[in-house]
């Protein structure tokens, strides 16, 4: 198994997914600097993406859609705030209008994401850190994995209560 | 996005703490509205529709029983929200299993 952890806070409002992959950090990187080869992954199963803008530095932005079994297209944006190839990546990351204007009534989600060599695999551990409980259950709304957990979560809590 | 309507309405009623609360009290045995007002410090109405909301997403359902509707909570309709849940709580999985396939194509 590829993913070795996945942790949730929902007091500090993160999300925290471990994986290892069997290549070297500056290969792994790869596959969120090339915007060909983040599109063939980013996108939840039957919702590929496309990025139109990639701009992967300090204050660089992107701007990417992903296209419904239906035909339906659905916008956001990244906006990076630290890029240190290849150990550590920061970015806000949010959804957009049908002109990939940034949604500002939806927040943002900030990401931390760290490459580290164990042997010659990578572990690249991704923490993603919302704004307030009000956005993860915006987000839940969107079908956000991050948000859906704590959604789990509340519901664990009432069938044990 | 990847959420039907019936999810967006699970979401929704479980995004509020008083409804969640209800769900609590309600889950195991049943309650009137009644009862369950004279918990919160709000008006009958208010605890009356935190109780439909609850109805909408299936969370809940009603009984009339005699002058008072009794709230029992909808056991099986929570398990089937979470297995929903859990299957869209796949995507970051999904991705690294991406990622996995772009590094093994460009090997």
């Amino acid at each position: 198994m590829t993913v070795i952890d996945v942790r949730r806070d929902e007091e500090a409002l993160t999300f925290t997914l471990v994986a290892e992959f069997d290549a070297p950090p500056a290969r792994v990187w790869q596959v969120w600097e090339d915007p060909r080869q983040l599109e063939r992954w980013w996108g939840p199963p039957m919702w590929p993406a496309t990025f139109d803008r990639h701009e992967f530095r300090p204050g660089g932005r992107s701007a990417y859609h992903m296209t419904g079994p239906d035909g339906t297209k659905s916008h956001g944006w990244f906006e990076f705030t630290l890029v240190e190839a290849p150990q550590r990546l920061e970015f806000d990351d949010g959804f957009a209008d049908q002109n990939g204007e940034p949604d500002t009534t939806m927040g943002s989600t900030h990401g931390v994401v760290t490459f580290e060599a164990v042997g010659d695999k990578t572990r690249m551990t991704m923490l993603s850190r919302f704004t307030s409980l009000d956005q993860l259950q915006q987000m839940a709304k969107m079908g956000m994995e991050e948000g859906i957990r704590l959604a789990v979560g509340q519901i664990d809590g009432v069938l044990a209560s | 996005m990847v959420v039907g309507d019936g999810a967006d309405r699970v979401f929704h009623a479980l995004a509020d703490g008083t409804r969640r609360d209800i769900l609590a009290r309600v889950i195991h045995d049943g309650l009137s509205v009644s009862a369950l007002a004279r918990l919160y410090p709000m008006s009958f109405a208010a605890v009356q529709k935190h109780v439909a909301v609850l109805e909408q997403a299936g969370l809940v359902t009603k009984e009339r029983r005699g002058r008072e509707q009794v709230v029992h909570g909808e056991v099986d309709a929570l398990r089937r929200a979470g297995a929903l849940l859990t299957d869209l709580e796949q995507l970051w999985r999904h991705r690294v299993r991406g990622i996995e396939d772009v590094l093994r194509r460009e090997q």
